[in-house]
């Protein structure tokens, strides 16, 4: 019963996870063909090693180093994930600020309200900025009517609508954890620090700002992960000068169906992600081993 | 405890303002009766009945649903089954590679699960369409639902079940009458989880569906990359309807079960 218990998942993820992976490091290394699928076989069953391993060839790599739209769309996409980490940090941190010394009844409502937008569907959450930010959208007509802009603002297909739609779906991610390490924050200690002739700004910086180190640094990694490889934000919200590399591999799949370039970009764009997450993993290790 | 500043409540209102007023205009906007969607023509529930009427959402929509209950339920016992050969099941061989393998599609991007998969699907020759769909979400819910039921596992008391197996119960009769009750609200939650992770999915669902099928999310991406509509006005509105009145009823229940615990550890302690 324990070796079924065992075996049943495991086979399962290395049948549908590793395996998968292993065919996209592989396909990277192959050559493109004019066949269906679009890349040389895999293996042949009349080869030898020797011969299997001489077929590996880094040509869809140096052609991405060639293109510079490989580069531009890795470095865009890592601009793009930093600046909506720093903006839902911006945005974050208050309203998290806020819950924590919210009256401990209404807590669990709060919390509940901000975790509520996660379980909507993503796609929906993305799609209402669409009507939002749009030249004849919603806030475009209430600058007018208000007087305040005198021609209509071209937010929608900009990189700022990017921002906007990443901020909005990830903030909660951000929010919860620099909660869950504020939370743990002494009230008393603020009051002591007050006492001690420290002004309520200084005290801020002080105490709240060092004690809730962890939980920000957590809830940016949670944000900036996913961000990099972003797909749907970019396509909906972005410009069609808006690179990110999520949207860059789909294009290269669906629209030019080159599959090996595709593959190879998904494999730098691992590469890409692996220093952000074992920095975030040490983080939580750390918090962990606080605890 | 000081009483709340105006610098929280201010944060807190403008910040739930944020969050919800987006999804408050789309609502609002699916009763109107006009076709220009940024334009107030009067209220009118005309394009819930279209919707009704559109045969290719009707079919998505329930292709998705299948989907979501097929491979929410598989995902939860193999996710359980994970959960309890990393908590439970000590050491054996490869166990850093499955617990690796656990974590790594919670921080993998979209794009590369769905690329992978397809490959995949491609190389063996099977026909894509509702199963190989089924296959990558049951995938990648089955480590959401092992991570939130690793998590009660490793915080409940252990003596409880060898209280179990030494008053002469099987292990799986321990398993069915003791671990299982215990766990049982994490394994809902991971179970509703993986249900709506594939209710809302749209990339790795576009990379392994094939010609043969359409979801919704696939549906609605299609529709929504040539601008608002207010069909899709009115079908997000019936969907976030859905949700909340999901996450609100599992609340109240989750919120009872607390209640009758309390209840219960009171009588005992009499």
């Amino acid at each position: 019963m324990r070796r079924l218990t065992i075996a049943l998942p495991y086979l399962w993820l290395l049948a549908l996870f590793l395996v998968p992976f292993i065919i996209v490091l592989r396909i990277s290394l192959s050559d493109p063909a004019l066949a269906i699928p679009p890349y040389e076989p895999i293996w042949s069953k009349t080869e030898g090693l020797r011969d299997f391993l001489s077929r590996f060839d880094i040509e869809n790599f140096l052609f991405l180093t060639e293109d510079d739209l490989y580069w531009k769309a890795y470095l865009s996409s890592l601009k793009i994930a930093f600046i909506s980490t720093l903006l839902a940090l911006l945005i974050g941190f208050p309203i998290a600020y806020g819950l924590a010394r919210a009256p401990v009844a209404w807590r669990p409502l709060l919390l509940m309200l901000v975790i509520l937008p996660f379980w909507t569907s993503f796609l929906i959450r993305v799609y209402a900025w669409i009507g939002i930010l749009g030249t004849e959208g919603y806030l475009n007509q209430v600058l007018l009517g208000l007087g305040l802009i005198s021609a209509p603002l071209q937010i929608l297909n900009t990189d700022w609508a990017v921002y906007i739609g990443i901020v909005y779906t990830y903030v909660p991610f951000m929010i919860l954890p620099i909660y869950a390490t504020l939370g743990r924050i002494d009230a008393e200690l603020l009051e002591a620090a007050e006492d001690l002739g420290c002004s309520r700004i200084k005290a801020f910086w002080l105490v709240v700002v060092p004690l809730s180190k962890a939980g920000v640094i957590g809830g940016c990694f949670l944000v900036f992960i996913p961000a990099i490889g972003e797909f749907v934000i970019p396509s909906l919200l972005g410009g069609s000068d808006t690179l990110m590399i999520g949207k860059v591999l789909w294009e290269e799949f669906f629209n030019n169906r080159d599959w090996p370039v595709a593959s190879a970009v998904a494999v730098i764009l691992l590469l890409l992600l692996i220093v952000p997450i074992v920095l975030f993993q040490r983080n939580e290790q750390r918090q962990r081993d606080a605890a | 405890m000081r009483s709340p500043s105006w610098f929280n409540v201010t944060s807190l209102a403008l910040g739930f303002a944020f969050l919800y007023l987006p999804m408050l205009i789309l609502i609002v906007y699916s009763f109107n009766g006009g076709r220009l969607v940024t334009v107030w023509a009067g209220f009118s529930t005309r394009w819930y009945a279209e919707l009704l009427r559109n045969e290719a959402f009707l079919d998505a929509a329930w292709v998705t649903l299948r989907v979501a209950l097929i491979s929410s339920t598989l995902a939860t016992i193999l996710g359980v089954m994970a959960a309890l050969a990393l908590v439970r099941g000590g050491r054996f061989l490869g166990r850093t590679l499955f617990s690796g393998m656990i974590y790594a599609p919670l921080v993998m991007p979209e794009v590369i699960t769905g690329l992978s998969l397809l490959l995949l699907f491609i190389a063996i020759g099977m026909d894509r369409g509702i199963g190989t769909i089924v296959l990558a979400h049951t995938t990648f819910s089955m480590c959401y639902v092992s991570v939130v039921v690793s998590a009660r596992l490793a915080s409940f008391d252990r003596s409880l079940e060898e209280a179990a197996l030494d008053l002469g119960a099987s292990p799986a009769e321990t398993f069915r009458l003791v671990t299982l009750p215990i766990i049982a609200p994490a394994v809902i939650s991971g179970w509703l989880l993986a249900f709506t992770l594939s209710l809302d999915d749209l990339v790795i669902a576009s990379f392994t569906a094939g010609p043969s099928a359409t979801t919704l999310p696939m549906k609605i991406f299609s529709s929504v990359r040539l601008g608002v509509t207010p069909e899709i006005n009115a079908l997000s509105t019936i969907l976030i309807a859905v949700v909340t009145t999901g996450v609100i009823i599992s609340s109240l229940i989750s919120k009872q079960a607390i209640a009758r615990k309390a209840r219960d550890e009171r009588r005992a302690a009499r």
